[in-house]
């Protein structure tokens, strides 16, 4: 039988539509096409639900490495690379107290690349909680989180809270003497606020901090309840949490209109023109759009286009990428260097001594050295909630966008440093060489432990000074620069202290060579 | 007679509630109610009504030579065990500070992990420590004792 002519153009079509079909496929997947001209750089960036989170245009004021040093999108890089090694270790990992500790030992001494893996993810981790609090220094002294960004500092504060979470939850997993006796000073710090019920004899009758502890640990001991909860925390519901806040985070930079950046920063950059940049408008509008009726906010700019900006693609991915490269870097090259601890088989009847935290909790340790209480939770506490306190008490305009900008400026800054760093050490000196409340008066009461110890009076200190400098200064902005300097101050020298000067028993050692052996 | 025009309104004025606008409120309000109610069923199934806790109370044969005055520490457990002419008296070896296991010396209880120290009969004497350690309650039968970790006595309880 012969096919009709009609059915021979049937097939003739049926051949040219399989031909084109990747490239149809290819089109229907990126309808932009390449981006070579400013409109396909436009819809490169908007028609990707991953790359809209970015604005189209970026000032390039926020393209200067010192506007931000990259540290927003290295963290966001050290969160990606212990997603994807994270995920790699999961393959081998059993959350389980009888075969965990087993399972590290078989990534790091079996599995292929299980070390390096396992050393990238532990040294990623590191780099996030470095490059989240320099970063969110950054915004501060930049003023970043003044109107209209007040939100996306808090969103910034929550991040930073889940980044430690997430770091704290991990140590747990290697089922080692560390993680063993780490976790359970922190399941106890948890407990902590029973110092003040227990205090008052009411905990038999409201005890938050039983209640804290019992959620977190599943049952009265560290054990496989424990172990699985971590896990959960660890694998599944912090980054899953830090996914979406991360998204916020990034969005509302878009909706806040893009960096802070100073309010002359486009008369400054017109100093210093562009090759590439050019009047995006060139008729530009002269009259504010009808729309203005119906949005709220301030006018948009009359007369003026969107001038000093450059195309996201290639100019900020580019840079993105160069960060995110520049991370792993970092990371990899620690990781070849130095490997991730693996101590022996977590014991419940040997403490380990000492028995630290992970560094970026020694300053804590180092408080709760004083009272459970007011180190693990109180100051803690205090210090967030001054954090998320300051864009709405800084209501001032003036050196947004500046380094160290505000009343006072650079040279307060130096001298908060100062301050922030001397009055540690003065504290602790006093209280290492002399003891504190409890050796001179035994049966003191513990509210006034609680109350007076070294972590307090120092809190109390820095914010003595700041209100000072809110007086001398006239100006809350100064207040602020004075206090988050000291508390930065204060951070590094209680964690250089719980890292290198504590030993056995969190006794003072001037080095680890003075431990007594045992 | 004269019209009185409406007074104009803005489109930007917040508009009154309408009677659609409200059954929208109420069926919102209840939608977050319900699920509400959900999440505090929910939030029951983090505490378990049994913990899987080993259990508290535990016998113990003590050592015959066991000098006075000197601890003994069962293996597995976080109780330290005296014996002298008054009696049998048993410590719990937790630190109240953070839960780290105290070691018993000559002078009485060191704690490794933040240096609280305890007298003999457990009282604080430095350290962080908030409480001292609780006695705990014996019961003597021939060369057995039983203890109970969850119970705790007056400090100098001792039994025979």
């Amino acid at each position: 039988m012969r096919a009709s002519p009609g059915g021979r153009a049937a097939l003739a079509e049926f051949r040219a539509n399989l031909k084109a079909a990747p490239r149809r496929l290819y089109e229907s997947a990126f309808r932009s096409g390449a981006p070579t001209t400013d409109r396909s750089r436009s819809t490169f960036v908007f028609g990707n639900v991953f790359l809209h989170l970015h604005a189209v245009r970026t000032h390039r004021w926020s393209l200067r490495w010192t506007t931000t040093l990259g540290l927003g999108v290295m963290s966001a890089s050290a969160f990606l690379i212990t997603l994807v090694t994270g995920v790699m270790l999961m393959f081998y990992y059993k959350p389980s107290p009888d075969l965990a500790y087993q399972s590290i030992k078989d990534i790091h001494f079996v599995v292929p690349t299980g070390r390096l893996i396992r050393n990238i993810h532990r040294w990623a981790a590191n780099v996030m909680v470095v490059a989240v609090i320099l970063h969110m220094a950054r915004a501060f002294y930049t003023s970043a989180y003044r109107s209209p960004r007040e939100y996306n500092w808090l969103i910034g504060l929550l991040l930073l809270v889940v980044t430690l979470g997430l770091s704290f939850t991990g140590y747990l997993l290697p089922w080692d003497q560390l993680a063993y006796w780490a976790i359970t000073i922190g399941a106890n710090i948890a407990q902590s606020p029973r110092e003040l019920t227990d205090a008052l004899g009411v905990t038999g009758l409201f005890d938050p901090g039983g209640f804290q502890r019992l959620l977190l640990l599943g049952s009265d001991v560290v054990g496989q309840e424990a172990l699985i909860r971590f896990y959960l925390l660890h694998v599944m519901i912090l980054p899953l949490a830090l996914a979406a806040l991360a998204a916020v985070h990034f969005w509302r930079i878009r909706k806040d209109g893009g960096l802070t950046r100073p309010a002359d920063a486009d008369a400054r950059l017109a100093r210093e023109p562009a090759a590439d940049t050019y009047p995006v408008f060139t008729e530009a509008p002269l009259r504010t759009y009808h729309l203005a009726a119906v949005v709220r906010g301030r006018t948009p700019a009359v007369n003026d286009g969107p001038e000093h900006t450059l195309p996201s693609m290639p100019h900020l991915f580019y840079a993105e990428l160069g960060v995110l490269m520049l991370t792993l870097l970092v990371c990899v090259a620690l990781a070849l260097v130095s490997d991730a601890p693996l101590k022996e088989l977590a014991n419940p009847s040997v403490p380990e001594n000492p028995a630290k935290a992970p560094w970026y909790f020694l300053g804590l340790q180092e408080m709760v050295a004083f009272s459970a209480f007011m180190g693990g939770m109180g100051i803690p506490l205090i210090v967030l909630l001054g954090l998320a306190l300051i864009p709405f008490l800084d209501r001032e305009t003036s050196a947004t966008g500046e380094w160290w900008g505000g009343p006072g400026g650079w040279p307060l800054v130096k001298r908060s440093a100062l301050v922030g760093l001397a009055a540690p050490v003065a504290i602790e000196a006093f209280a290492i060489r002399f003891g504190w409340l409890r050796e001179w008066f035994p049966a003191i009461p513990q509210l006034v432990v609680t109350a007076v110890n070294p972590a307090t009076l120092l809190t109390a200190a820095y914010a003595a000074y700041s209100v000072w400098c809110i007086r001398r200064h006239q100006s809350a902005r100064a207040g602020a620069l004075a206090l988050f300097t000291c508390f930065l101050g204060g951070f590094v020298v209680l964690t250089a202290i719980g890292t290198y000067f504590r030993g056995p028993n969190w006794v003072f050692y001037w080095s680890p060579a003075d431990w007594p052996t045992h | 007679m004269t019209v009185t025009p409406k007074p104009s309104r803005s489109r930007l004025d917040a508009e009154p509630v309408s009677r659609r606008d409200w059954l929208g409120l109420t069926s919102l309000g209840v939608t977050a109610g319900a699920l509400l109610f959900g999440l505090v069923g929910l939030l029951r199934l983090p505490k378990a009504a049994v913990l899987s806790s080993p259990s508290k109370k535990f016998r113990v044969a003590l050592p015959e030579g066991l000098p006075a005055g000197e601890a003994f520490v069962p293996p597995g457990r976080a109780v330290a065990v005296f014996r002298d002419a008054r009696g049998v008296h048993a410590i719990s070896i937790t630190c109240t500070h953070l839960g780290c296991l105290v070691k018993p010396t000559a002078a009485g209880f060191e704690c490794p992990c933040h240096g609280s120290r305890f007298a003999a009969d457990g009282s604080v004497t430095k350290g962080p420590a908030p409480r001292p350690l609780p006695w705990l309650k014996v019961s003597v039968s021939g060369s057995e004792v039983t203890i109970d970790e969850g119970t705790a006595v007056a400090s100098g309880t001792k039994e025979v």
